[in-house]
């Protein structure tokens, strides 16, 4: 039997390090111990795997240091029973066993830091099955039959960028990987490229056999240390040897992979900034057309996809275009990979096929809200996307028909929101975003999302006025129209699906001076239950300003005038005698 | 140049200019490497990146000034990396800012009076399902609270005086 820790940056963080220097201390020579990258159960961190061969015998969650001893004995005496108390309830593992799993298919699996695991799952097959019998034509043809769609977010078909790139003149052309994964709340690409590096590097060595390129780039977000590590790591194996570089697996196609470290802009994220950012300048977006695949990298014809895109390719090309287009709907194909996160009891990273409702993903896959809240609101897309109330949570996940309740499907990041969460302040939240990451080059976005971000502060602050709200759906629909990028144009989404589903609590805020949800703390009103306070003096004695009055074993009052809303009566209250309003 | 700029040792660059200056496309890793030499980035080290580059001194400083990753001022021996994204939003990450804000008495992007910590909030870590988030310095700390926060803070203070 070996032993397998998941180490991605979420184990990493939750103490996977520790719990393997643990059982290595305990471990002697003769037991195999290995790691993997993120199995995608975040909640259950960190996780290690048991297996016999390559068969998955007991999967032990939330591991502590002081459990590695009884795993190494586990192991040792064959009785795994003496790990019963940490193994994987059933209820936890259908947050797996109900994923369909082609971009994370390795995902949790493989050894990132390893090649020759990723070829015992077939790796590099694709590769040598595209350079030996088939012609780039025949490549672009199946990725066509597959249907894939870009999966960064706009959804454009990929075929047909491959094909723009491939018929487009000069010798000289890049392919180009956007792991400048900038949504907050979205962390699929950085899973792919630290638990499957080897998955990314052959998808972009296919498309970039398909479009004739000899020079490849993988834009990965500095904030992304292990992605990088893994990665560099990857490309260095995979060329010493000769899947990189010269003459690849002794064909005629040639081709180098070089990785660039963004510095921190979300606006990078848009492929013209992007390609800007690779030459070394401000991350400034350029005016379309002349498209990247005209006119890209140093002027050169460059084609640009995302992570989870690439991550499809292998699979598409063993698989056939047709098995990937057999599942999802009539216009979305194949899979998507979500981050679900937010109020969520089980967050991760999930893998479904388009066409599953948001309902099936949040509540049969997620589980529904923590702490037996009430759900309110799913965020679609970051900053460019939408937030969708629950009377449209049988909406179907497909392209079109997300973009029809006004949120996109986004690169991935699905935020779940409970009763506690403020619309208005969700709305203002990623206006401070765009407004910190405009890159200021057109006025709509540079100013706009600045007064936007203005109007809502105002309105969260309890200083909101009549006709703010028309204000603001006025300053949307210029600043749609009139951005240069696609960010900008996106940027106020948040706004408007607010508005649109939660226009009450805009009104609540601006003409009762009330937050619904108490999260806005200008207006929240803290105010104390008689018939529960039992007079014990605690949150009079704590309260820094003196507001509350009242005598021993009699019930107190809170002078909402002195009241600075600091919440500490709330928090130290041991009769919960404290109420929000 | 001006009078009162810092006096940086230059020679440090020396490797990272003989394989980078002439490389096209370069300055922004060139000048990752710098902030990795000094922590952040002085100004006479931007005039003599510049210079060597073959850029002005104002290409240098806009791209400088654009990413958020370059710092123009040092920092604490300490720099929090607070998790502003979406999910730690939604699960309490200002409550946890305020909690750090007042246990340093510093601001987003100062530095605390006795040089330990510096905070800086950042958009996203991407480790959303242990939000809310911290990173200081190479580690990350999930699950945040306010009260968990400072503890972690206190901690590395102590070993910091001990």
């Amino acid at each position: 039997m070996r032993i397998v820790i998941g180490e991605g940056s979420c184990g990493i963080a939750a103490g996977a390090l520790k719990v393997h220097s643990a059982i290595d201390a305990f471990a002697n020579s003769d037991i195999q111990i290995g790691i993997t990258g993120c199995i995608g159960m975040c909640f259950l961190e960190p996780i290690v795997d048991i297996y016999e061969e390559n068969e998955l015998k007991a999967r032990l969650v939330k591991v502590k240091e002081s459990d590695a001893q009884n795993i190494v004995n586990a192991v040792k005496e064959n009785n795994l029973s003496l790990v019963d108390y940490l193994k994987i309830s059933d209820e936890d593992n259908s947050f797996l066993t109900q994923q369909t799993r082609i971009a994370l298919r390795n995902c949790g699996i493989a050894d990132p830091e390893n090649i020759e695991s990723y070829k015992e799952k077939g790796g590099y097959e694709a590769l040598k099955k595209v350079l030996t019998s088939m012609t780039p034509e025949e490549v672009i043809e199946e990725i066509k039959t597959s249907g894939l769609a870009g999966r960064g977010g706009a959804g454009f078909p990929t075929w047909f960028k491959w094909n723009a790139a491939r018929q487009s003149d000069g010798d000289e052309k890049y392919l180009i990987c956007n792991a400048d994964e900038g949504d907050p709340g979205a962390f699929m690409d950085r899973a792919v490229i630290e638990s499957d590096p080897h998955n990314l590097i052959e998808g972009m060595l296919i498309a970039a056999y398909a479009i004739g390129a000899k020079y490849a780039y993988v834009y990965v977000r500095a904030e992304y240390p292990l992605a990088i590590v893994r990665l560099g790591k990857a490309i260095e194996d995979a060329t010493k040897e000769n899947l990189l570089g010269e003459n690849i697996l002794g064909t005629s196609f040639s081709c180098t992979l070089r990785i660039k470290a963004g510095a921190g802009a979300f606006v990078c994220g848009e492929e013209t900034a992007l390609i800007e950012s690779l030459e070394g300048k401000r991350g400034m977006p350029r005016l379309k057309p002349p498209f990247p695949a005209q006119k890209g990298y140093e002027n050169k014809p460059s084609n640009i996809n995302n992570v989870e895109t690439f991550a499809n390719v292998p699979w598409i090309i063993l698989n056939s275009g047709k098995a990937f287009a057999s599942m999802g709907t009539e216009t979305s194909k194949g899979t998507k990979v979500f981050a679900l996160t937010g109020k969520i009891r089980r967050g991760g990273l999930v893998e479904i096929p388009m066409g599953l409702t948001l309902r099936d993903v949040i509540f049969n896959i997620g589980g529904g809200i923590r702490n037996n809240k009430k759900f309110k609101a799913v965020q679609l897309g970051g900053p460019s996307g939408g937030c969708i109330p629950e009377a449209l949570l049988d909406t179907v996940i497909d392209y079109k028909a997300l973009s029809a309740t006004g949120a996109i499907m986004g690169s991935g990041g699905m935020v779940v929101m409970d009763e506690d969460t403020c619309m208005v302040n969700m709305a203002r939240f990623f206006l401070d975003f765009t407004t910190k990451e405009s890159c200021g080059k057109c006025v709509h976005c540079r100013i706009g999302t600045k007064r936007l971000f203005e109007i809502l502060t105002r309105i969260t602050d309890g200083k909101g006025k009549e006709g703010d709200i028309e204000l603001l759906e006025e300053l949307c629909d210029s600043v749609k129209s009139g951005a240069l990028c696609g960010l900008g144009q996106t940027a106020p989404n948040p706004v408007l699906t607010t508005i649109k589903y939660f226009r009450n609590e805009y009104e609540a805020h601006i003409n009762e001076g009330r937050c619904p949800a108490g999260e806005c703390a200008a207006l929240r009103k803290y105010v104390i239950d008689e018939t529960k306070c039992r007079g014990c003096t605690l949150c009079a004695k704590k309260c820094p300003v003196n507001a509350i009055s009242g005598s021993v074993k009699q019930a107190h009052k809170i002078d909402t005038n002195k009241c600075i809303k600091c919440g500490l009566c709330k928090s130290n209250c041991k009769f919960d005698a404290i109420e929000v309003k | 140049m001006c009078e009162n700029c810092s006096k940086s040792d230059l020679t440090l660059l020396n490797d990272v200019l003989k394989e980078f200056a002439s490389v096209r496309g370069s300055l922004i890793t060139i000048l990752q490497k710098a902030q990795e030499i000094y922590g952040y980035l002085p100004v006479d080290v931007i005039y003599y990146l510049a210079e060597k580059t073959g850029n002005t001194p104002a290409k240098v400083m806009g791209v400088a000034t654009f990413y958020t990753q370059f710092r123009l001022t040092p920092v604490g021996k300490n720099l929090i990396m607070l998790c502003k994204g979406t999910a730690c939003h939604v699960n309490g990450a200002d409550a946890v800012e305020k909690a750090i804000c007042d246990y340093l008495e510093i601001k987003d992007g100062e530095t605390s009076a006795d040089g330990l910590f510096s905070l800086k909030t950042v958009a996203c870590l991407g480790c959303c399902s242990l939000s809310p988030v911290m990173m200081i310095n190479e580690d990350t700390y999930g699950s945040l609270t306010p009260q968990k926060a400072v503890e972690i803070l206190t901690e590395i203070k102590a070993r910091e005086e001990a």
